[in-house]
């Protein structure tokens, strides 16, 4: 697979781009920020279909798209990106496009520890949320040697789910709090029915992260899709129609500037939780 | 079945009526916002809000909607002005008496969702008295959810599966979504328990806590209407949203 796009510094406009870019992202800085937002990347194959492109080659552009979202995310001083890449229910797709899916994670993963990568550079720590036991071995394992070799970064947090969907993960939290509950009553700790939000919410594979305060769902559709449900309670939803391939940098100031519009109503609203 | 008056009502031009989504559910947000445009008390702005429900029912059960659920009070709602909140109690009372005769005549089946505990006795009473007088009642099925809030549901299933867990009729391996979604308190609703649709009025862009498991694939229409304001065109513009979009469930077309 070719290496993501060379970097922006490589030659004198990249330079020039770079330095606006980096003006840019200072004046946006200046309003409020989102600590996290999340990425719901739909399009790739409709994208693929439009451009009478080979099969895949959507899912390849998709990627590099998101590389370079992140890239401009950290620039920005978003902490935390979350990406839902592949649903429990995409499993149902035709094998040949979740083999190239898998593939296509695989070979991005080797290469996610490199010296130019963009996990290195900004020193981001890797999470991988999901049922991941439904993955192929040799995607698993690729998954835990990233999140170890990443675990003790101290940047920005990039979170992919994969083999996840909300309802899976809740179904999940709740088996794990039933657990701890049951052994509290066993031990006379506790009861049933003190069994709360929080409880549940420690056992959610984001324990420990913000929610998100913005989901960002290309491609037009206005659907969560299953994804992180419990978690986008009070968060800001937008569904700009770009194909997610086609999501560049004026996408992302775009979605800026509507979250920074909308943020002292969400604030006044957040102390009441709605 | 359909409500008698239903054959004078013309279907919408442009709708078509084998797309129509089962469940329909609304965030009514905006009622105060409402009031103060127009310089009028909070109060008034639910009242109008009320006038709104009472309309979009009529509609939907006219067209084939079979599960409406709306969101009246949140839990978060407890927190607003005293006042406020003993006013909405007695409107949920007051509207709650003066239809239950209509509702048997239009064959709407109540359900009253959410944390009963914090309600007024007399609302509770109230609220079990409706569902049981209606619960025959086959044409629309309308759940209000009130003192609701989708963790809580997540939360309170969850207690109920911890209880069967440790009365040793559950193992906690065989904790599954099909036995969490037993538990969660829209378990009452016969037809479609999940919402096709989901429609937040006065143009937030948020769920706030409503349905957060039951609207996993829902299709998500915001309107700039505020509450009072929503009415039939306003319907048919999300309905015919709806009727054009290409839901996939994580499939291809």
């Amino acid at each position: 697979m070719e290496s993501s796009k060379s970097p922006p510094s490589a030659n004198v406009f990249g330079g020039f781009w770079g330095f606006l870019r980096r003006c840019l992202f200072y004046v946006l800085t200046l309003g409020p920020m989102p600590t996290h937002v999340a990425f719901i990347m739909d399009g790739n194959r409709r994208f693929t279909r439009i451009r009478k492109m080979e099969t895949g080659a959507g899912h390849r552009a998709g990627l590099t798209s998101l590389m370079s979202a992140l890239q401009y995310c950290y620039e920005m001083g978003i902490t935390y990106v979350t990406v839902y890449a592949f649903s429990i229910d995409n499993f149902r797709r035709k094998p040949e496009e979740v083999e190239h899916v898998m593939n296509l994670m695989l070979e991005k993963l080797e290469n996610l520890l490199e010296e130019e990568s963009l996990v290195t550079k900004y020193g981001v720590r890797v999470n991988f949320w999901g049922n991941l036991r439904m993955l192929s071995e040799p995607v698993r394992l690729a998954i835990e040697k990233a999140m170890a070799a990443t675990s003790a970064n101290t940047g920005p947090v990039l979170s992919v789910c994969v083999a996840y969907t909300s309802t899976a993960e809740i179904t999940h939290a709740v088996e794990e709090s039933c657990r701890e509950r049951l052994k509290a009553v066993q031990e006379g700790r506790s009861s049933v029915a003190t069994l709360s939000v929080k409880d549940v919410e420690r056992s959610l594979y984001t324990a420990g992260c913000p929610d998100p305060d913005v989901v960002i769902r290309t491609s037009g559709e206005t659907r969560l899709s299953n994804f992180l449900l419990w978690q986008t309670s009070i968060t800001h939803l937008q569904n700009p129609s770009v194909l997610w391939p086609g999501f560049s940098i004026r996408h992302l100031v775009w979605s800026i500037l509507e979250y920074q519009r909308a943020q002292p109503y969400l604030e006044k609203r957040k102390r009441f939780n709605f | 079945m359909e409500p008698p008056e239903a054959a004078l009502v013309p279907f919408p031009p442009g709708l078509t009526p084998e797309l129509m989504p089962r469940h329909v559910a609304f965030i009514m947000d905006g009622n105060s916002r409402w009031a103060k445009e127009r310089g009028l008390p909070t109060s008034a702005g639910h009242e109008a809000g009320y006038r709104s429900l009472r309309e979009i029912v009529r509609l939907s059960s006219y067209w084939g909607i079979k599960v409406l659920t709306v969101f009246a009070f949140s839990s978060e709602n407890w927190l607003r002005p005293k006042t406020e909140v003993d006013f909405l109690m007695r409107l949920f009372e007051g509207v709650i008496r003066e239809n239950l005769e209509d509702f048997k005549r239009q064959g709407i089946r109540l359900c009253i969702i959410g944390d009963a505990t914090k309600l007024p006795p007399s609302l509770q009473k109230l609220a079990m008295e409706a569902a049981e007088v209606t619960r025959e009642n086959a044409v629309i099925e309308l759940l209000v959810a009130v003192s609701y809030s989708g963790r809580s549901d997540i939360v309170q299933a969850c207690q109920k599966i911890a209880q069967r867990v440790k009365d040793g009729t559950l193992e906690p391996a065989d904790i599954t979504e099909a036995v969490i979604e037993e538990e969660l308190v829209t378990n009452c609703i016969i037809n479609s328990p999940y919402p096709d649709l989901l429609i937040r009025t006065s143009g937030e862009l948020r769920l706030s806590n409503f349905l957060l498991w039951q609207s996993a694939y829902s299709e998500l229409y915001f309107s700039k209407s505020l509450w009072p304001d929503f009415g039939e065109a306003e319907y048919v513009d999300a309905l015919s949203s709806f009727q054009q979009r290409q839901r996939r469930f994580g499939l291809r077309t």
